[in-house]
């Protein structure tokens, strides 16, 4: 079951690869045009792409770079000729670092909040939390930012610029990396602790819950004990979608906090027209997507006796 | 924004008057780089600069730095053949002296004596035949290959000198060499440089590099010119984020910021500690049109167009005032061919309406092509422009173009689109990428024969008058027939902490100190 969920994610990377490049051949220009800018003269031109085999048809260039791609090789960046592999570790790790940190932030305060609010529901803390992380979600995270760096700005708390140097230890990397991290956090929680609040509230009215609240269970612990764990299916969907996005659709907070993260990568080389960075980033993404969901319907299946002794 | 910019010399320091008699003392020192100073410069400390430029694809070679964070990390570890001075003046830097043939076709470059690059090998001649080749010939990518179109040799002779032969004479040959494209770096056994290379001979040795985050850089204590560099390292930080830039600045984190926003900059004017450093450096803006192309190849459409613009709106709305206007030719005031006679267009619209009626036409309707790669602000600018010119009779409409590929696919493909440039040291350079018949880079494929028969003679003329008289009359001919629209000159603008000194005189060919900031300025005691 999950080994045929694994061919099929597969066969969706194969696919994304093939829409990507697809995608920036529809966009125009390449790598030659894109590097010289108004610089650019024919003669330039002409002589960067056949260096690069730019000058090549587009199906040829595909060709090459998948075969390289099956056998591990994903080929060298445009610019300068590094290796891809090696130009994504370190921005992988980066990217890897503010997302897990967010997350840790993020998952426990959102699903604690929801659990809260469905607790004491329409009543003032509800009503609060609600606000609080609705407010959040509702503005762009660029404008969070701003506002987060508008108020530590003069108290001199947090670095303002997340870029860490290099060999920087773990305590000085959560120090660089805070305000981004609040920011995602802020911005992811408003959905996972809605969605958790929801679920418990759908089930409270079942008549199991009725039955647990007659036979005199306090509140919380109808909520902790009998409601939450047949909520965990919709909470452990959600928790995975954010995951996803903090991996993958942060660049708006990398730009902002100058910090050097996979989204600015795939953006300068989407910009730059840097066909093999751009596929490699985005088999990342991709691939992200596709095992973050397996992973939730494997999670949410094991929470659920029912579905994992279906006859 | 990648792309060329370039000079003129400095115009005359605000800070002028703040010259004590200390400055008297110093200017008795012999070097080109002992200039007359404010105070002592202390030494030490490590400059941090966020630079509004940097991208993951960035590399370190110079044949494509076409934007300021590769353009300042080549230029701090490496040197030159040649030099702009902040007064605008040319100092040799690896070369000591040169001399041309009557002709100015043959040009011998000498070399200063006991030049060492980082890793102790002697600067020779034939690392500058190597450094300099790199830009020439077919399979050359470089964006300084048209700078050696007309080369037709370069060859060592001996160990210290370098022969370069022109197919015509250019007096203005060893300006050129200042190019950031050129720096010398070492020769490999075959005889050709390393492009991506990281050893130089500059103020400071490379550290690391990361593209499109960071560079890093310590003194290079064997550096040739007596006390320079004043700083112990550099950190060159790359921050595309207009806000983030300011704030980073605002908050300490760095000292100098080379790009200030200028919708925001009343913001940064009131800003503790912060100095604001603004130079005309005859970077210009303008809406290029299609010379050949209906209705622009009529001169009369041409004009009414330059006349129902009202540039000093222009200045002041689009660039908060931090610019000047411009009249339709790239020469800018302190250029040395400037043609101060040149009457200054104004905004008409009865004018124009007079050269619409010329050309025949009631009125005008007419798209133009906008994108903000072109300049921050354009399409606002476009829309300025097309309330102004109903006036005219003249019907503008803004067409906004995506600014991805906005160079490759829009500018000089429309027939009315906008553009940027960098002032160039020489109005030879200008006059020649620019605005001569067939030149690569034409944008109005303008094609006048007494202009381009004037730039021929003016090349190798070395009567200063009648060059000047040349240039004038080139000057004109733009202007009036030309197929550009230049509304203004955009100052570069730029602000760092106060605790960052600067010269008197700030090299404004380029940004940040004509990209030499790391090795010219100096942090307060």
């Amino acid at each position: 079951m999950i080994l045929r969920r694994l061919l099929l994610g597969a066969l969706v990377l194969l696919a994304v690869t093939v829409i990507i490049f697809a995608a920036i051949e529809a966009l125009g220009g390449d790598y030659a045009t894109a590097s010289l800018g108004q610089a650019a003269t024919p003669e330039t031109v002409a002589a960067l792409r056949e260096r690069l085999g730019l000058d090549q048809p587009a199906w040829v260039r595909y060709g090459q770079w998948i075969g390289g791609a099956l056998a591990g090789d994903f080929g060298a960046s445009l610019s300068g000729g590094r290796p891809v592999a090696d130009l994504l570790a370190g921005r992988l790790l980066n990217t890897l670092f503010l997302a897990l940190y967010a997350a840790v932030m993020a998952i426990p305060l959102s699903i604690g909040l929801g659990l809260l609010a469905a607790l004491w529901r329409n009543g003032l803390f509800d009503r609060l939390a609600n606000m609080g992380t609705l407010t959040a979600i509702a503005f762009p995270e660029f404008f969070v930012a701003y506002i987060l760096i508008y108020l530590v700005t003069g108290t001199g708390l947090f670095p303002t610029m997340a870029a860490i140097p290099p060999g920087a230890g773990l305590l000085d990397r959560l120090h660089a990396t805070f305000l981004p991290a609040l920011t995602l956090t802020l911005v992811v929680a408003a959905h996972m602790m809605r969605m958790t609040r929801a679920a418990i509230i759908n089930l409270l009215s079942s008549p199991y819950i009725e039955m647990a609240r007659l036979k005199g269970v306090p509140p919380a612990r109808v909520i902790w004990r009998h409601a939450l764990p047949n909520a965990l299916a919709p909470i452990i969907n959600v928790v995975a979608l954010n995951l996803a996005y903090l991996i993958t659709g942060v660049v708006v907070v990398e730009v902002v906090f100058v910090y050097p993260g996979l989204g600015q990568l795939m953006v300068d080389s989407v910009s730059r027209r840097d066909v093999p960075v751009v596929q490699a980033a985005a088999l990342i993404f991709a691939a992200t997507y596709v095992l973050l969901n397996l992973l939730a319907d494997v999670l949410s299946t094991l929470s659920n006796p029912r579905l994992l002794h279906r006859r | 924004m990648t792309k060329m910019q370039r000079r003129d010399a400095a115009g005359l320091s605000r800070r002028g008057l703040l010259k004590g008699s200390a400055a008297l003392g110093a200017a008795t020192l012999v070097t080109p780089w002992g200039a007359p100073l404010r105070a002592q410069p202390v030494q030490g400390g490590t400059l941090r600069i966020g630079i509004a430029h940097g991208n993951t694809t960035d590399t370190l070679d110079p044949a494509i730095a076409e934007q300021v964070f590769t353009q300042m990390a080549i230029q701090a570890y490496n040197v030159y053949l040649t030099e702009v001075m902040p007064d605008g003046s040319l100092a040799g830097e690896a070369a000591e002296s040169w001399e041309a043939t009557p002709d100015a076709a043959t040009w011998t470059f000498r070399l200063r004596d006991g030049l060492r690059f980082h890793d102790g090998t002697p600067l020779t001649a034939a690392a500058v035949v190597a450094s300099l080749n790199y830009h020439r010939g077919d399979a050359s990518t470089s964006a300084a290959k048209a700078l050696f179109a007309p080369v037709t040799d370069i060859r060592a002779d001996g160990d210290t000198a370098v022969v370069i032969a022109l197919s015509s004479g250019n007096a203005d040959f060893p300006v050129l060499m200042s190019d950031y494209h050129l720096p010398i770096k070492p020769a490999r056994a075959d005889g050709t440089m390393d492009p991506l290379g990281t050893v130089g001979a500059g103020p400071f040795v490379l550290d690391g590099f990361e593209p499109g985050v960071r560079a890093t850089f310590s003194r290079n204590p064997d550096y040739f010119k007596p006390g320079l560099p004043h700083f112990d390292g550099l950190e060159l930080l790359s921050i595309v984020d207009a806000a983030a830039r300011q704030n980073a600045l605002i908050s300490g984190q760095v000292d100098v910021i080379d790009q200030v926003d200028l919708p925001t900059v009343r913001m940064m004017e009131r800003a503790p500690g912060v100095v604001i450093l603004s130079l005309n450096g005859g970077q210009h803006y303008g809406f290029p049109m299609d010379t050949r192309a209906a209705p622009f190849s009529d001169n009369h459409v041409r004009l009414a167009l330059k006349l129902s613009i009202d540039r000093q709106e222009l200045v002041d709305k689009i660039l908060n005032g931090y610019g000047s206007v411009g009249n339709d030719q790239p020469i800018n005031p302190s250029m040395p061919y400037f043609d101060a006679s040149l009457e200054q267009r104004v905004y008409d619209p009865e004018q124009a309406r007079w050269h619409l009626q010329q050309a025949g036409l009631d009125g005008l309707s007419v798209d133009i092509f906008l994108a903000d790669a072109a300049f921050d602000g354009t399409i606002d600018a476009g829309l300025l422009w097309a309330e102004k010119a109903a006036a005219a009779g003249i019907t503008l409409n803004v067409v906004r173009e995506p600014d991805d590929g906005y160079w490759s696919d829009v500018w000089m493909k429309k027939p009315f689109t906008a553009t940027y440039w960098g002032g160039r040291p020489t109005e030879d350079w200008m006059f020649t990428q620019v605005y001569q018949t067939g030149a690569d880079w034409n944008e109005t494929f303008w094609s006048n024969a007494r202009f381009d028969e004037l730039l021929l003679q003016a090349r190798v003329e070395l009567d200063q008058a009648r060059r000047a008289e040349m240039y004038a009359e080139m000057q004109r001919l733009v202007r009036d027939e030309g197929g550009i629209v230049i509304p203004m000159f955009a100052n570069y603008t730029m602000a760092h902490s106060d605790r960052v000194m600067t010269p008197e005189v700030v090299g404004a060919n380029w940004i940040l100190d004509g990209f030499r900031a790391p090795e010219r300025w100096w942090f307060a005691s």
